[in-house]
């Protein structure tokens, strides 16, 4: 086993432990949040393994970063004592979640090995330079409409966030 | 070489995991964590597939990493209108559970 194969399933693991940690935590809200985190950046160090190096930049800076502050800004904001946590949901939703998670995993070992071997890459493929050429030539159309959709979710968010709507 | 079908499987258990808590959970906050948790399985399973298919016709290709930063942004929009209706729904109702928010259930 290779350096690369060991640092994939060791951040795996991780991966899908802390993401346990998210749905099982009942408790409290900000370890559940950090364990957002450690599977954010868990996930970008694959994506690094994967050669995407411009998206695991972003995955940290935008996710562990942005997304995950945001989420402990609103838990702290709301100072939420531990008796306004409500209980999960009882035995059938869960039963069905465990029954989903058999098929997902019986599925996986069934069609594991199916796939190729991964090709060989060209050079600097998936860095800043190259990713960043394709994305303001080819998908100009997509960053135009990135951009409208930030700003609708700016102004949505604002008006939510308006004491009283008039 | 990273097997990329155990990239695959890892983006189906992260999936999994965060379909489970939707469903099971109760609490808005954790609901909307795990939403993020399941855009990020799929944003694994797309770099998995622009690392097994790296070209298209046009020599390389770079269609799954665009479509993750395009799943980023919408993240990041979904998260901020998310965290304001949860905001304004603790302001009315003083409350994160979602069964007290019935209004538009059949």
């Amino acid at each position: 086993m290779t350096v690369p194969v060991f640092l994939f399933y060791f951040f795996a693991a991780l991966a899908v432990l802390s993401a346990l940690g998210v749905v099982a935590n009942v408790r409290n809200t900000v370890a559940a949040a950090m364990s957002l985190v450690i599977t954010m950046v868990s996930l970008a160090v694959i994506y690094l393994l994967l050669e995407a190096h411009l998206v695991a930049a972003i995955q940290i800076m935008v996710y562990a970063g942005a997304i995950v502050v945001l989420f402990l800004f609103v838990v702290m904001l709301l100072n939420l004592r531990s008796d306004d946590f409500p209980p999960a949901r009882q035995r059938l939703s869960k039963l069905a979640g465990a029954l989903l998670g058999v098929f997902a995993l019986a599925e996986f070992l069934r069609r594991s090995g199916s796939l190729p071997a991964a090709p060989p890459l060209p050079e600097g493929f998936g860095g800043y330079r190259t990713l960043g050429i394709a994305l303001y030539t080819d998908y100009i159309l997509l960053v135009e409409m990135a951009s409208l959709l930030l700003t609708a979710a700016i102004v949505g968010a604002l008006i939510l966030a308006k004491r009283k709507i008039d | 070489m990273i097997p990329l079908d155990h990239v695959i499987g890892l983006s189906a258990i992260l999936f999994t995991i965060g379909v489970v808590g939707v469903v099971t959970r109760r609490n808005v906050i954790v609901i909307l964590m795990s939403i993020e948790l399941m855009l990020n399985a799929v944003n694994l399973a797309f770099v998995g597939g622009n690392r097994l298919w790296p070209t298209g016709p046009a020599g390389v290709s770079y269609d799954g990493q665009v479509f993750v930063l395009m799943v980023i942004t919408v993240a990041a929009a979904e998260v901020a209108v998310g965290l304001g209706i949860v905001i304004s729904m603790f302001r009315n109702r003083d409350s994160v559970n979602i069964d007290d928010v019935s209004l538009l259930k059949w």
